[in-house]
């Protein structure tokens, strides 16, 4: 695949050609939509995500409660794809549930001028499987935030607020990060779920490889896909990196 | 964590509008596909689920993405066991090694493995044919970093070795080792691997939309712009399974280690 992302389509001869047709004006806007989404669906799910992961954890070990949302928690963050594609189309498209109770209601118009089926609309639908998987990745972060930190803490005269201020959340700050990261690239791999909810034109890099691998129009372009899949390899490979170096200095303080 | 009593309010509110949001979108899934359309406007029915049945090309997507599944399971555990086994017991020094292959998938996005077969699959097609199963020998891969966990941590809580010599010094051969000494005592790990292995192969969309064979998610996505209902009501059955599938998977780790709750020392 490397070696067809410098390959010329149809005489098979090397050329820098994909690999300048990356840069291009279309090319680059999808790459900045790609990650802008990628971006801020991993904020918006590891904000949410960790706000939720403290409730379950404060929910104390042998909570009911605390189990089921992680069990469930473990199921929506593989509920990607296709079928989370429909729930949202059941729900927010043109006949959807919450659609046309707002419609009847209030009379107000969620449904606007189908923005769920852009970049909005994904942003929305993939903070979905962000939050839940964040829940998974930052819980035993939060477990492992030894509870005789607390105790020397406030043995110093710290207040609840000090005590987060000063020393949980500077503690947590580098899991956070990674775990952001990872929610980055789950965010920045996924397909299935833009595949079927956008079919007018490719806002981000998966939806253009699509493109470029099922194009019938022109032949040839099987290598732009190739090149576009190394430009995901070298983001990807960028966000694990720097998840790696975020986890050696995480693992020093938690445990 | 001590919680006052205005933290418990504040928390089960906050829980309460975190549960709305994760299950607004199921409800609604699961109320769509049974509102009548059409015809059957304003009348409650499961026309739609027997739609699934009824509709020839649905059907035969339905039941190749089962086989499919099934076929993953089985190539997975013929793989993947008596190599993990093999490795715990004669050549430890590979296990780092196994691990990391094992792993790999994980990290690089399913869309770029795609695009990188899609040459080997213009072969698997002229050799094997051109039926779905064939994505088995991909699905195998991409199921490896989840079904790994689940049987290594399976093998880490037996003493492979002891056993293993066991029933070497009473006179078994390495097969016997293998299918009736070891595989009965991490049968939760292996069953486990299946189950995750079952979940994912009834959701892939990506290898198979791309690659062009009709499993169940092609078939529902090429669906839902004309018969929405029906392509619903799929994807809400599947959702149904597969969830029940995992809450098991999640039950069998349980049971491996019974401490999951989160006591730490």
């Amino acid at each position: 695949m490397i070696i067809g992302a410098f390959q010329d389509g149809d005489t098979g001869a090397f050329t820098m050609g994909n690999i300048e047709a990356l840069t291009s004006s279309a090319a680059i806007d999808t790459l900045r939509k790609s990650i802008l989404l990628s971006a801020t669906t991993a904020l918006l799910g590891g904000v949410l995500g960790a706000v939720l992961a403290y409730l379950i954890v404060s929910l104390g070990p042998r909570s009911i409660v605390r189990r089921t949302t992680l069990s469930i928690a473990g199921v929506l963050a593989q509920f990607g794809g296709v079928t989370l594609a429909f729930a949202w189309i059941s729900l927010l498209g043109f006949s959807g549930l919450l659609t046309e109770v707002l419609r009847s209601g209030p009379g107000i118009d969620i449904y606007g001028a189908g923005w769920l089926y852009g970049l909005k609309g994904l942003i929305v639908v993939y903070t979905y499987f962000q939050v839940p998987l964040m829940v998974i990745v930052f819980t035993p972060a939060l477990e492992g935030l030894r509870p005789q930190l607390k105790e020397a803490a406030v043995n110093l005269g710290a207040t609840n607020l000090q005590y987060w201020r000063m020393v949980g959340i500077p503690l947590l700050t580098p899991a956070f990060l990674g775990s952001v990261l990872l929610l980055f690239a789950n965010a920045f791999a996924a397909y299935a779920t833009a595949a079927v909810l956008v079919s007018q034109g490719n806002p981000i890099v998966p939806l253009l490889i699509r493109s470029a691998l099922t194009s019938e129009v022109l032949l040839g372009q099987q290598n732009l896909g190739f090149a576009l899949a190394l430009e995901m390899i070298v983001v990807v490979a960028i966000v694990m990196a720097l998840y790696a170096l975020l986890l050696r200095r995480t693992s020093k303080w938690l445990r | 964590m001590k919680a006052g009593g205005g933290f418990r309010i504040v928390r089960a509110v906050l829980l309460g509008l975190f549960a709305l949001y994760f299950f607004l979108p199921l409800i609604s899934m699961a109320n769509f596909s049974v509102q009548g359309k059409g015809p059957l406007k304003g009348t409650i029915t499961f026309h739609y689920y027997a739609e699934l049945v009824r509709n020839e090309d649905l059907r035969s997507a339905i039941i190749s993405s089962l086989l499919l599944a099934v076929l993953t399971v089985v190539l997975m555990v013929v793989l993947l066991v008596p190599t993990m086994i093999w490795v715990r017991l004669r050549t430890p020094g590979l296990s780092r090694l196994v691990e990391f292959l094992c792993l790999l998938p994980l990290t690089v996005p399913p869309l770029v493995i795609v695009v990188g077969i899609s040459n080997v699959y213009t072969w698997v097609n002229y050799l094997l044919g051109d039926s779905p199963q064939v994505l088995a020998f991909a699905y195998v891969v991409l199921v490896l970093p989840y079904s790994y966990r689940s049987i290594d941590s399976a093998l880490s809580a037996i003493d492979v070795a002891t056993l293993a010599e066991a029933a070497r010094s009473l006179g078994a051969n390495w097969l016997t080792v293998i299918t009736r000494i070891v595989l009965p005592n991490i049968v939760s790990g292996v069953l486990g691997a299946a189950f995750i292995t079952i979940a994912l192969v009834l959701g892939e969309y990506v290898f198979a939309s791309l690659l062009h064979y009709d499993t169940m998610p092609v078939a529902l996505a090429a669906i839902y712009k004309s018969e929405t209902s029906t392509a619903i009501a799929g994807g809400f059955a599947s959702i149904v399974v597969i969830s029940l599938l995992l809450l098991g998977l999640s039950f069998f780790n349980r049971n491996q280690a019974p401490d999951v709750g989160g006591q730490k020392e």
